[in-house]
């Protein structure tokens, strides 16, 4: 029986799976399923770009809807997979239909937290996740002075930004002690708390939410007025298609490094994905591009008998300001770093040891240290410290 | 919509018209012109859009900044002076009729 892959998702993994089909010359039946209707986009600009003004939605379109022709893929658009009929290989959707596949990718992606209080919703919150969002948040930014942001993460603090930029009075409210704390260093918080505070930007750390209404939130520490508030809190994985139909889930759907769950034919891919990370050095989900992008690969070398392991460094970016932070690795447990470049200027890496060996690097404004660091991370390669020090030393040298 | 050219490295040429304010990253990659991978969508983080740009254009591009110079050092093909990132060239009318050719490797 010839091959027929289902897709279901038009991120950035299932956008690849397609095209990485496609280039390997699988000339089997290829359909992608998609719950929104929009032609597939890409969803990192809508916090940057987008809402700046700057990318239009045509600009951020994955391809032109003449490459799904041209390429011979079944676009459904705007249709939920209801079930998956594991041992029949079938799918479900919203419209009745049963659509069969030889192998299915779940790139569901994940969905939004949502702040509740008391086990209900929290009311006049806004999240941002699909281009509908940011339309929406894009129409009530215009009309809003005080925007309150909930959330010192990438998403809130990009929000925060482009927002400042617009020229609107902006809090962050966050409940950690510092901004990122999850992903960065205080080092690297410490900078972008000073930018955001310089752009007029409140920052409200170890901060508690008591009460949201019409006016505003109230936290233990005092009132902060918001005729907008937008809430950046974290993400859970969409797994619970994968769930009910029986497949392992935990953390996300599980997956070994050729991206198969725990049904062969059936792989899961990118943020839904919670898969052994060799640079992590343990099970983790990813909510980035590369992962995406990457896992995407590894499915469909799998699917085509060509297997490779997934196998990749993990890399990130966040855009705020004038400032672009780079991230390769996984920094978590470190136990040393050295600097290159100045802190408290806008231009310099962080690169992460552990037990002497390079773990991670965190470029701000340096893209070519960005670029080398995802090349030595690969390679295993660690510089020196005196190397990594000295900026008349070109690292490039170490490969 | 201006006009614009790309030679693959096999020789293929495509012909694509790309709306005002597009860059050559997106229309390659939008139209399926092989060769230009763009795995960061367009935001200046990968250096998998290099491209060289046809002498007689080169003058009318905006400047490189450089962060984009920072990158293109990173790029896997040779760099030559005529190397810019595809994501960071938005096409404009005078830039109507450029002509791309895409490197070897991204």
């Amino acid at each position: 029986m010839s091959k027929k892959v289902v897709i279901i998702g038009a991120g950035h993994g299932g956008i690849q799976v397609v095209a990485s089909l496609r280039e390997e010359g699988f000339d089997g039946e290829i359909v992608l399923i998609a719950s929104e209707k929009e032609m597939p986009y890409q969803k990192p600009p809508l916090s940057k770009g987008f809402l700046q003004g700057k990318q239009s939605e045509e600009a951020i379109l994955f391809r032109a809807a003449t490459y799904y022709e041209n390429n011979n893929i079944h676009l459904r658009l705007g249709e939920e997979v209801q079930q998956i009929k594991v041992s029949e290989k079938r799918v479900v959707t919203s419209s009745g239909e049963t659509i069969s596949f030889s192998h299915l990718i779940l790139a569901t992606g994940a969905n939004n937290r949502k702040l509740v209080f008391n086990g209900t919703e929290a009311p006049n919150i806004l999240y941002l996740r699909t281009l509908n969002d940011a339309q929406v948040i894009a129409q009530r930014l215009e009309s809003s002075q005080h925007i309150a942001i909930i959330g010192g993460g990438f998403i809130g603090l990009e929000l925060a930004a482009l927002a400042a930029e617009k020229g609107k009075q902006v809090t962050v409210i966050e409940a950690q002690t510092r901004l990122m704390e999850r992903v960065l260093p205080a080092v690297i918080s410490t900078t972008f708390q000073q930018t955001h505070e310089h752009n007029g930007v409140r920052i409200c750390l170890n901060s508690h939410i008591e009460q949201i209404s019409n006016e505003g939130i109230q936290t233990k520490e005092g009132f902060i007025q918001a005729d907008l508030i937008l809430a950046g809190i974290g993400v859970i994985p969409a797994s619970s298609l994968a769930q009910e139909a029986g497949i392992v889930c935990e953390n996300g759907v599980v997956v070994n490094e050729f991206q198969q769950t725990s049904v062969p034919y059936i792989y899961a891919i990118g943020d839904c994905a919670n898969h052994y990370n060799v640079f992590a050095g343990k099970n983790i989900r990813l909510e980035s591009v590369q992962n995406a992008v990457d896992q995407a690969k590894v499915a469909v070398n799998h699917i085509l008998e060509q297997p490779q392991a997934y196998r990749a460094v993990p890399w990130f970016w966040t855009n705020q300001y004038h400032l672009k932070l780079q991230m390769v690795g996984i920094s978590a447990g470190f136990d040393e770093y050295v600097l290159r470049g100045e802190i408290g200027s806008d231009k310099f890496s962080v690169y992460y040891f552990k037990n002497k060996q390079l773990i991670a690097v965190d470029s701000l404004n340096r893209a070519a240290d960005h670029l080398n660091a995802r090349k030595l991370i690969t390679a295993g390669i660690s510089p020196t410290k005196t190397q990594i020090e000295d900026l008349a030393f070109n690292l490039n040298d170490c490969l | 919509m201006p006009t614009i050219t790309y030679i693959q490295n096999d020789g293929t040429a495509h012909q694509v018209s790309l709306p005002m304010g597009a860059t050559i990253m997106e229309g390659a990659v939008q139209n399926d012109v092989k060769g230009i991978v763009a795995e960061c969508g367009g935001s200046c983080m990968c250096a998998t859009c290099h491209v060289y740009i046809d002498e007689q254009f080169l003058d009318l591009l905006p400047e490189m900044e450089e962060e984009e110079a920072e990158m293109l050092e990173g790029a896997s093909a040779e760099i030559k002076p005529n190397s810019r990132l595809g994501c960071q060239v938005r096409v404009s009318p005078k830039l109507d009729g450029i002509i791309v050719r895409i490197p070897e490797k991204q």
